[in-house]
């Protein structure tokens, strides 16, 4: 049934020897293809700028109210890329390993390894787009070492690489824009894929401003919607992240993959309050240089400063010697949950660790001042050198900690705790990026394909680039090519009439319900369920529970859901409502495959299942596969297995110490 | 940082849609934390509207961590609030206290028509890059990354510009409602960079006709516009663009 079409061949020629046998269309056959892409983040926008340049005809959707503001542009640290400018012994089979390696093995090696190779066309590509990298002052790319690795490879723009990034590839879309190559619909939301003949064929959106539904048509329709993290109701994303196109299309027909596998980022701001909207991930690039500790005595309130060096518990560098504070994220934020529920957390919750600046401005300083040929320098003149040194690399950082807490981080050590990040999961994808519909692609967060049961740190933006720029040009034309005889597909055709009614009918429901209770405080309550018993540790009888619960929500929401408003008009209350009624439904189908998933990889760590020491323990003989599952009907799914196979990275228990 | 909490009374701009005719609203919030966002204190005001049966107020917001460039609020006469260097999304509550009065209104020029309540539309950014905000470089052509060094000091200043969010305060701020820190901000980035020479001539007039015709007004270097940037960004960079301008305006041949 899955065939996730891997080309035969040696691992490292895959790639190449596919894209020497594709399928092209010829320029005068593209003018006459049309494709439909939904969502305008780093795979989205690249993915049209390439298409629009080939000469398709392009249509582009997003909700909010430019394509510039999607949620890639919130990325802080850095892009990956296999590029060795450090001669440190880096290269594209070494990114690939890292890669399979940091998700567990349970990623495609295929994907993976492609990945590792288009990584570099990328920095190529953006530096030529006029993307203004960090640079020494030799005037050549600067690089640092993100969790998990222990290489130089990572490409950054101070704190704000993914704006960086994405104004690239939003500025390339632009230009498609004024050449006519694509047409771009902001503030549109996605509601419906609409099929014909077992073909994605086009969507129904709606105008978020005048709330009228339209039908748009296209050969082919490509999912570059992003990550569900908001399934947690807390998480780092931006508040309009959400599952909806996905679960439309999962609805229709696509298997959703590895949907229990969530990236808990280990460091961000904690919880203030319960007013708290959304959490704020401080880079893990702050691991490079920040040292995480934990007072050595339980429940200790003495201020961070007060408590001497030797009661200090350095807890990463003590479990983990070799890779010391830049363990991957899974280890790292379990290793905080560890420290805080034994009684060691800190701040007015107790839920939360030190992340600590202290020597590394001293040992900035230091450093400064020899350059300087100041001698025998005091600790304020050192001290002075290092901030300097940490403000040029860190301050945008710094700064937002200090906006949302009040907190001076180069006075107090920062307080951080693991919230929800990112998802691993997603709509399974081919090698060629096509979902279990015809015609219907998903690239960049959306799809479940590369980084297995946990992500490592600056590759989602590598992916994101990989897949729209590099990827899908080859891998879309395979399909088209046998497509340019269809002519565009009328917008009465009954398949548009029953798609645009069913969208129609839902909200009309949800319009009706007239209940009590306001669509964020069912988001909260089922972020509550999901954090509870599908978060950071997960077993068996919570997530029955859950399951029951979420159950019992979604008829509560149905029920009792009050929305303002009227639906010919800009109505956010009503946007979100959509958005959390899916959030619901995905909820489900999480803990059932954190259920059926009896092992821990990654980001998915399951109780039953760990090491003496308490690290996450695969099972390779029974869970090497990815779960793709198939909407069957309410509450149902029939669950299929891709097995994985390791030619090349041979699975071994993961050790970072 | 010491916690309290503190009463609130709020001046709103209402307005239904983009042919209604708006007006203020008065709301009064009680026991609101100092630790919140100020958008916290807004989500706050919204679910008691709701629950009371009323509209919520409509307003744009994404990232919450002052990078998409998405909120946009003009609180007490000022875009995006008191906090230099700042966001609305960034902006706390500590920033108040007990009994004090806040106005919040959209961002108001002809070329940011307001959608509703303090929803505007910046769509005229989009076209303002698409007139020539960008390097024409297709994908797949790129040399190298690293066989073009670029002086450090350059590459900074070109960040720097890069820096913008496209949030619109600026415009918001001037008296002339003008794009120009906006617009030379891209063209900063762009003109600083070796990749972005061999169009800069056309780039600078294309993106000032482009300005112009949404209806932007002109410059009068007064600089509110820098005071209010979340970003910094520079007057310096119109400045650039001005020269950019000149030059081009001298020795393009059409
Ligand atoms: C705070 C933060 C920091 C990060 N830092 C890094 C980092 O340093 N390095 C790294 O590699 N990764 C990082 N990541 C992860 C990375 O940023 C994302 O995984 C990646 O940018 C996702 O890109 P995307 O194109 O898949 O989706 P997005 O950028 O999320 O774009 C989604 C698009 O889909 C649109 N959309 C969604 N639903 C609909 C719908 N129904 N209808 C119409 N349009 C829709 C949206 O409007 C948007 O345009 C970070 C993530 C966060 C949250
Ligand atoms: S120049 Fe500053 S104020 Fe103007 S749009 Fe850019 S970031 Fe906003
Ligand atoms: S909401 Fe993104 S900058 Fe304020």
């Amino acid at each position: 049934m899955l065939n996730s079409k891997i080309p035969a061949g040696q691992l490292d020629q895959k790639w190449n020897d596919y894209k020497g046998h594709v399928k092209l269309v010829n320029p005068a056959n593209k003018r006459k293809i049309e494709v439909i892409i939904v969502g305008t983040g780093l795979a989205g926008a690249s993915a049209a700028a390439a298409l629009g340049e080939l000469g398709y005809k392009v249509k582009t959707f997003c909700f909010q109210d430019s394509p510039r503001r999607a949620h890639s542009i919130a990325a802080q640290g850095g892009i990956n890329a296999a590029k060795n400018y450090q001669n440190d012994g880096d290269s594209v089979f070494r990114l690939f390993y890292d890669t399979i390696k940091g998700g567990d093995y349970r990623a495609r090696e295929a994907n993976v390894h492609r990945l590792a190779e288009v990584s570099v066309n990328i920095i190529d590509q953006c530096v030529a787009q006029g993307v203004p990298f960090a640079r020494e002052y030799g005037g050549l790319l600067s690089n640092r070492s993100f969790g998990g690795t222990q290489v130089q490879r990572t490409f950054y723009a101070a704190g704000q690489t993914g704006q960086q990034l994405l104004i690239g590839a939003y500025q390339s879309l632009e230009r498609q824009i004024s050449l006519g190559n694509v047409r771009q619909y902001s503030r549109h939301e996605m509601l419906e894929v609409v099929m014909v003949d077992g073909k994605a064929r086009g969507i129904i959106a709606r105008d978020l401003v005048t709330g009228k539904l339209e039908r748009h048509f296209g050969h082919a329709v490509l999912l570059c919607t992003g990550g569900y993290g908001n399934v947690f109701y807390l998480s780092t994303n931006a508040m309009g992240c959400n599952v909806t196109a996905a679960w439309k299309a999962h609805k229709k027909g696509a298997y959703f993959g590895n949907p229990c596998f969530t990236q808990i980022h280990p460091t961000c701001i904690p919880v203030s309050g319960d007013y708290q909207s959304k959490l704020t991930l401080m880079s893990e690039s702050l691991r490079n240089d920040g040292r995480i500790w934990v007072p050595k005595k339980k429940d200790d309130n003495r201020k961070a400063t007060d408590i001497p060096e030797e009661e200090r518990d350095y807890y990463l560098e003590r479990r983990y010697p070799a890779f010391g504070n830049l363990v991957p994220r899974d280890v790292a934020s379990r290793a905080a949950k560890e420290r805080c529920d034994a009684g060691y957390g800190v701040g007015t919750s107790k839920q939360a660790v030190y992340l600590d600046y202290a020597d590394a401005i001293d040992r900035y300083g230091k450093i400064e001042c020899l350059k300087h040929g100041i001698e025998n320098p005091s600790a304020e003149v050192v001290r002075e050198h290092g901030v300097a040194v940490v403000k040029e690399k860190y301050g945008n950082l710094f700064d937002m900690y200090d906006k949302i807490t009040g907190e001076n981080p180069y006075e107090v050590p920062m307080r951080i705790y693991p919230a929800v990040h990112y998802t691993m999961g997603g709509l399974w994808v081919d090698y060629e990026l096509m979902t279990s519909i015809p015609g219907l692609y998903c690239l960049g967060e959306a799809n479940f394909s590369d980084h297995g049961a946990n992500r490592l740190g600056a590759s989602a933006l590598m992916q994101g680039l990989a897949d729209g720029y590099f990827v899908i040009p080859y891998t879309v034309g395979n399909y088209l090519a046998d497509e340019i005889a269809t002519k565009a597909i009328a917008l009465d055709h009954p398949a548009f009439v029953a798609a645009e009614k069913e969208v129609s009918d839902r909200i009309n429901t949800l319009m009706g319900i007239k209940g009590k209770q306001t669509v964020e405080s069912f988001h909260k309550r089922l972020g509550k369920i999901m954090w509870d018993k599908c978060g950071m540790a997960r077993n068996a009888q919570g997530l029955q529970e859950a399951i029951t619960e979420i159950q019992q929500l979604k008829k509560e929401f149905w029920s009792d859901l009050k929305i303002p408003g009227e639906i010919g008009e800009m109505n956010p209350e009503l946007d979100k409502a959509n958005r959390v009624a899916d959030f619901i439904e995905l909820g489900e189908l999480m803990c059932i495959d954190a259920l059926n998933r009896n092992e821990s990889c990654g980001g998915h760590f399951r109780e039953e299942s760990q090491t003496e020491e308490g690290e996450a323990k695969r099972d390779d003989a029974n869970f090497s596969y990815v779960s793709a599952w198939e909407y069957k009907g309410e509450h149902s799914w029939e669950l299929h297995k891709e097995e994985l196979t390791f030619d090349v990275a041979k699975p071994t228990q993961r050790s970072y110490k | 940082m010491e916690h309290y909490n503190m009463n609130l009374t709020l001046k709103v701009w209402r307005q239904k849609n983009n042919k209604a005719k708006g007006g203020f609203e008065t709301y009064k919030l009680s026991d609101i934390s100092s630790e919140m966002s100020f958008l916290e204190m807004v989500d706050v005001l919204n679910e008691q509207l709701i629950r009371e049966g009323q509209d919520p107020i409509a307003f744009d917001h994404d990232c919450r961590e002052g990078i998409c460039g998405t909120c946009s609020m003009y609180i007490d006469g000022k875009p995006h609030g008191p906090w230099h260097a700042n966001t609305t999304c960034q902006l706390h509550m500590r920033a108040y206290k007990d009994g004090d009065t806040i106005t919040i209104e959209p961002w108001r020029a002809n070329a940011f028509p307001v959608i509703k309540d303090l929803m505007v539309d910046r769509t005229a950014f989009d076209r303002i890059i698409q007139a020539g905000g960008f390097i024409s470089v297709n994908t797949g052509n790129a040399v190298d990354a690293n066989a073009i060094p670029i002086n450090k000091d350059d590459a900074d200043a070109s960040f720097a510009a890069a820096a913008c969010i496209g949030c619109g305060a600026c415009v918001a701020a001037c008296k002339n409602s003008s794009a120009m820190l906006f617009v030379s901000a891209k063209v900063s980035h762009l003109a600083l960079l070796p990749q972005g020479q061999p169009e800069h001539k056309g780039r600078a007039l294309n993106m000032i006709a482009q300005m112009d015709k949404e209806g932007f007004g002109s410059c009068t270097n007064t600089g509110a516009c820098e005071a209010v940037c979340p970003k910094e960004i520079s007057l310096t960079n119109i400045g650039r663009l001005n020269n950019e301008f000149l030059v081009a305006g001298l020795t393009v041949d059409n």
